[in-house]
């Protein structure tokens, strides 16, 4: 076009970044890209390729190894013996080499970039602008905690070999996510990427091999699901950390129930975007670029969902109109772009499907008119207005360039319609009012929050999400604790620490009846109630002699008692001095009845009076420890790079399940109800069944403690049933555990349904006299979740 | 006076072409409802030039068509006739004919779109520019500071419009800005429009004296309702001048207005724009919040002085291949 003629049409014309360097490397790597185990470039055991082309050009850019079990076993052999001597480095010898794969990042940053575009079909100024920057900031930031990890994460180690499987949307940056933390605290790694975009993991290789990491610290593990899966099952892999759909989330978590894998999933969302009627509506506009078309929308905490107040919903969807209308669906390696291709063809046509549903319930379509490119995976960016929550697309993910839409008419209707999901992994607020922002970012179920902005990402605060979206987080300190284990874990005893008593029972009923009757009930929404079938059971004492009778719960009390868990949702707002007061006061009541609890722990335990006082003394600590925690336990600002405030908020899970340990009596129950209650959380727990009667005694103390009813039920009885009911029980945030190995299987098992947290044993035992053990920093990490809220100011 | 335009009708407002813009009745609750949010806005300013690129040919072309749209602009203590002169051939001429014919552009008549001086110099350049076509603007009522009685004000726009100023700069009281005065402001500019009779005004913000965006959003609105045909960062003696988050609120306010009332305002940076790389990140904001319409000298100006002899290497370099200097290039 002649100069002339674009004065005309001020277009902007081609702006192709060159791709002579990428093709190049490739070209160096023969297109065949392989393995990297034990620092060494591998073939494939079986022989097998895949093919893993530029969806933009629809040009096959190389083949990649496809890995098989065979492939995974050699790497994570690799992984295991190089894995004691790199923990045994010092943090300091550990950050060099961190800082040093950053630097290397950093120099060859454009090439990754290219790569990265062209597999993946992002903008190349998606990867070169954040991506990449991102990435070598997450290096940097990592070796900073492989140097401090001494002191800074006393009492804790790595946890050995880390299997890390990674999504095709953010390749490189999903790799230092999993890698950076991973080798700062002391771990070896087995990487493997979506079988759609290798490359760039395969030059971070080639980085590693370079600055001279140890062979088998880092091993690169190229193929498709075979080779994931059989990481997965590798009984030599001591955690799995994934990145992907729920779909596949799920089936992990039940892969590795019971092995005493760790495991942390980051999945989907449908993460929404409320712009409340006084938020700075072309900036909220500028946002939703952002959140729904960055990366083509395949994000998974995108914020598809949008929310808007009735009084703007107008003006808003012409605004974001307007503004699709300007969007450049492209080439991923033209620098003028904002739309790159969709990964592959397969997720196209989800796209395509998805869409279709939705304006076949309702939907209104609206797509720009702009052409969009052929020969490649292109989709256009898209917006569905009067989508209601019950249509499909308000509650599935697309992950594509879809923005669905409804309406709100109160700040609390829109927190209602927020949390109207099974998704809870980010949400956007915008809104100029500080009042409004700050009440609403803590009532969302997410991870992360970002106030009058969205897509906030960096290495020095958390990311990860409630509900199904997974759990566990990546980036800051709170990430680090996904890749060790306190010392004291490896401690564990594989029998009880404490004994029960091993008498043999004796007769069904009380002999006599010596005192006025008293009925121990369940304890439900702070009231006692009987169990709902009607039937109890006999509790007898150390030396099998029949003492009273406790009520055998079931499934319908355990519904009711996670129903009244639920109402009681005052506890987790009230504050923590509150919360703290009423910690206290259970103590001062429970000492108060100090004699008769003594007496009864001396008669279930068989112990000697001293003991008995001895533990019941260590019970009065423990609660006062709690109480002394409520409000110190507190939040943290990370030190992100940008002018904002990013608060990193300790939430309570909401509704938690206890099955205290069995034979640890009434110190079990103490040490495991009270950190849960101390950090607002509602509980329902099934105490030891042995030592029931001291949980049915301890409601009267509740009761007469101000403790709000329904923040701790208690549902006596049958152990294993009680459990495997809390265990599916869709509306409880978590479930802790001490029981046997089995029972932990199934529960873990369980949760792959709900994903609910888990907290389990594996069959091994506390000490739960041990401060650590009984006592330690854990029990509060459990009992919470962390919410990152980004609030940039500035006026 | 009743609020003549729904805040609520999307797209229903007439587009008034190339009309003027005929200013609204004063309506505070189009100021009062005005919300900024700063850091989204600087993320966007911060962003806006890396999403899009213009290369080669479109870079020249992107480049000549700032030429068009610069105020070619001396506004000094020692300005003389001479000096005036001198600047006047240079908007008659900013780009060096055998540079223009090797762009394949040598017949399309470049000029800048305006002079601009002080209204001591009116009558030179209008002289100077004969029958060139190109107006002269006069910065006015007490530019910069704008620190001199109204009366005094509406008599100068008055004279300099006698003196042949198509164009008047006029600046705003800050003073009313920051204490809220907003109204005072409408009932200014609506005389300097009036004073004006046919002449466009150039409303200054004076963004930089401000204090916030919101107070930059606001005083845009207030000159739109007023009737001022361009809202104008800068006088270029702030020590802040044209920034793009102060743009991009401006360009903003200026979509709205034409959402609502389907005129068109102009848009004018001044002070602080050097660099040929400065102008195309100007020329994409314009066209990605504006759209082409505002790629014109009817609806953009450049405030600048400096601007021209970058553009004019940057343009020498698209056609050697080799990078230019400045005294390559005759000085305006």
């Amino acid at each position: 076009m002649s100069i002339k003629k674009i004065l005309e049409t001020m277009d902007y014309g081609p702006a192709p970044e060159s791709t002579g360097f990428a093709d190049e490397w490739l070209d160096e790597h023969e297109r065949r890209l392989k393995h990297f185990i034990n620092g060494q470039w591998a073939d494939p055991a079986a022989g097998g390729w895949l093919e893993t082309r530029s969806p933009a050009r629809n040009e096959l850019l190389a083949h990649i190894a496809d890995g098989d079990p065979e492939d995974t076993g050699r790497a994570v052999a690799a992984a295991r013996s190089a894995q004691t001597r790199w923990a045994a480095l010092s943090g300091h010898e550990r950050a060099r080499y961190l800082y040093a794969i950053a630097r290397q990042i950093q120099k060859h940053s454009r090439l990754f970039a290219v790569l990265e575009s062209l597999e993946n079909g992002k903008p190349i100024r998606e990867s070169r602008d954040i991506d990449i920057p991102l990435v070598a900031r997450h290096f940097y930031h990592h070796a900073g905690w492989a140097q401090v990890m001494d002191r800074e994460m006393q009492g804790f180690e790595p946890l050995g070999v880390v299997g890390q499987i990674i999504p095709w949307n953010f390749p490189l940056l999903m790799a230092a996510w999993k890698v950076a933390p991973a080798l700062a605290m002391g771990n070896c790694v087995v990487l493997k990427p979506a079988e759609f975009t290798s490359t760039t993991a395969v030059l971070l290789a080639q980085i590693c091999s370079e600055v001279g990491l140890p062979d088998g610290v880092f091993n690169l593990l190229l193929g498709d699901v075979k080779a994931g899966q059989a990481l997965v099952e590798h009984p030599e892999v001591d955690k799995v950390a994934f990145t992907g759909s729920t779909e596949v989330g799920r089936i992990l978590r039940k892969a590795t129930a019971g092995t005493g894998k760790k495991l942390t999933l980051e999945l989907g969302g449908k993460s929404p975007y409320i712009v409340y009627e006084d938020a700075d509506l072309d900036s909220a506009v500028e946002g939703l670029v952002d959140a729904i078309w960055f990366n083509q929308g395949q994000v998974c905490c995108a914020g598809s969902r949008l929310l808007v107040q009735e009084s703007v919903a107008e003006v808003l969807h012409e605004k974001i109109r307007a503004r699709m209308d300007k969007l450049v669906v492209g080439d991923s390696l033209d620098k003028g772009i904002d739309i790159g291709a969709i990964v592959d063809p397969v997720q196209l046509e989800r796209i395509s499907t998805l869409v279709e549903l939705g304006v076949a319930e309702g939907g209104q379509l609206w797509q720009p008119e702009a052409a969009v490119p052929e020969g490649g995976c292109f989709y256009p960016p898209t917006l569905l207005t009067e989508v209601q929550p019950s249509a499909t697309l308000a509650q599935e993910e697309v992950f594509g360039p879809v923005l669905v839409s409804m309406t709100f008419r109160t700040p609390s209707e829109s927190v209602a319609l927020a949390n109207n999901s099974r998704y809870g992994l980010a949400a956007s607020v915008w809104t100029e009012n500080v009042n409004l922002a700050l009440d609403v970012a803590p009532k969302l179920k997410a991870g992360s929050v970002w106030v009058n902005c969205t897509n906030q990402f960096d290495a020095a605060s958390g990311f990860g999400g409630y509900r199904e979206s997974g759990f566990g987080r990546e980036g800051g300190k709170e990430g680090l604790f996904e890749y060790v284990k306190p010392v004291w874990e490896g401690k564990l005893s594989s029998k009880p620490v404490h004994k029960l008593p091993d008498a043999g029972q004796g007769s069904e009923r009380p002999e006599k009846i010596r005192a006025i009757d008293r009925t121990a009930k369940l304890y439900i929404g702070g009231k006692q109630s009987r169990p709902d079938q009607g039937y109890s059971l006999m509790a007898h004492d150390a030396k099998g002699r029949p003492v009273a009778e406790y009520p055998l719960g079931s499934r319908k009390d355990i519904r009711d008692a996670v129903e009244a868990a639920r109402k009681a949702a005052g506890w987790s707002t009230t504050t923590a001095h509150n919360r703290a007061q009423v910690l206290y006061y259970i103590a001062e009541n429970l000492s108060a009845r100090k004699a008769e609890f003594v007496e009864r722990l001396k008669a279930f335990s068989g112990r000697a009076k001293r003991s008995a006082e001895r533990e019941f003394g260590l019970c009065i600590d423990r609660i006062f420890t709690w109480a002394a925690m409520a409000d110190k336990y507190d939040g943290q600002v990370h030190a992100t790079p940008f002018r904002n405030v990013t608060l990193a908020m300790r939430e309570p899970l909401g509704v938690l399940g206890i099955v205290a340990p069995e034979e640890a009596g009434l110190l079990g129950f103490v040490s495991t109800v009270m950190p849960a209650i101390a950090m607002g959380n509602r509980v329902v727990v099934v105490p030891s069944q042995h030592y029931a009667l001291l949980a049915t005694d301890f409601y009267q103390v509740f009761d007469t403690s101000d403790l709000p009813g329904g923040t701790v039920n208690i549902i006596t009885g049958p152990r294993d049933e009680l459990t495997l009911e809390l265990a599916r029980h869709y509306d409880l945030e978590g479930l802790w555990y001490w029981g046997s190995a089995e029972g932990s299987r199934l529960i873990e098992e369980e949760a792959a349904a709900t994903m609910k947290r888990t907290w389990v044993n594996h069959g091994r035992f506390h000490d739960w006299t041990d401060a650590e053990q009984g006592a330690g920093e854990v029990f509060l990490r459990k009992a919470v979740e962390i919410k990152n809220i980004w609030i940039p100011y500035g006026e | 006076m009743s609020n003549v335009f729904s805040l609520k009708q999307p797209g229903s407002v007439e587009d008034r072409g190339l009309e003027r813009n005929p200013g609204m009745p004063w309506s505070p609750e189009f100021v009062s409802r005005i919300r900024i949010n700063r850091s989204a806005v600087e993320r966007r300013a911060a962003t806006m030039a890396k999403r899009r690129s213009v290369k080669k040919d479109y870079q020249s072309a992107w480049l000549l068509k700032a030429v068009s749209c610069i105020d070619l602009t001396t506004l000094a203590g020692d300005d003389t006739p001479g000096r005036v002169r001198r600047l006047c051939q240079k908007a008659m001429r900013p780009v060096r004919r055998d540079i223009l014919d090797g762009l394949g552009v040598g017949d399309l008549a470049l000029t800048t779109g305006a002079v601009c001086v002080y209204h001591n110099f009116i009558a030179t350049a209008v002289k100077e520019l004969g029958d060139s076509g190109i107006p002269v603007a006069a910065v006015s009522t007490g530019f910069p500071a704008g620190q001199i009685p109204l009366p005094l004000k509406i008599a100068q726009i008055r004279e300099s419009v006698r003196a042949g100023a198509a164009e008047i700069d006029i600046v705003i009281s800050r003073s009313a800005v920051l204490t809220g005065d907003w109204e005072r402001i409408y009932n200014e500019v609506r005389a300097y429009r009036e004073a004006c009779g046919e002449a466009h005004v150039k409303a200054i913000l004076a963004t930089g004296e401000l204090g916030t965006l919101a107070n930059v959003a606001k005083a845009s609105w207030v000159c739109m309702m007023a009737g001022a045909d361009f809202i104008k960062t800068s006088t270029g003696k702030e020590s802040v001048n044209a920034t793009l988050p102060f743009s991009l609120v401006m360009v903003r306010a200026i979509r709205e207005y034409h959402r609502l009332t389907g005129y068109k305002v102009g848009y004018k940076p001044a002070g602080g724009i050097g660099k040929a790389k400065d102008a195309i990140a100007y020329l994409i904001l314009m066209k990605e919040e504006l759209g082409n319409d505002w790629l014109d000298p009817h609806l953009f100006r450049f405030g600048a002085s400096s601007l021209l002899a970058d553009i004019e290497r940057q343009l020498e370099h698209r056609l050697t291949g080799s990078y230019s200097a400045s005294f390559r290039h005759p000085v305006g």
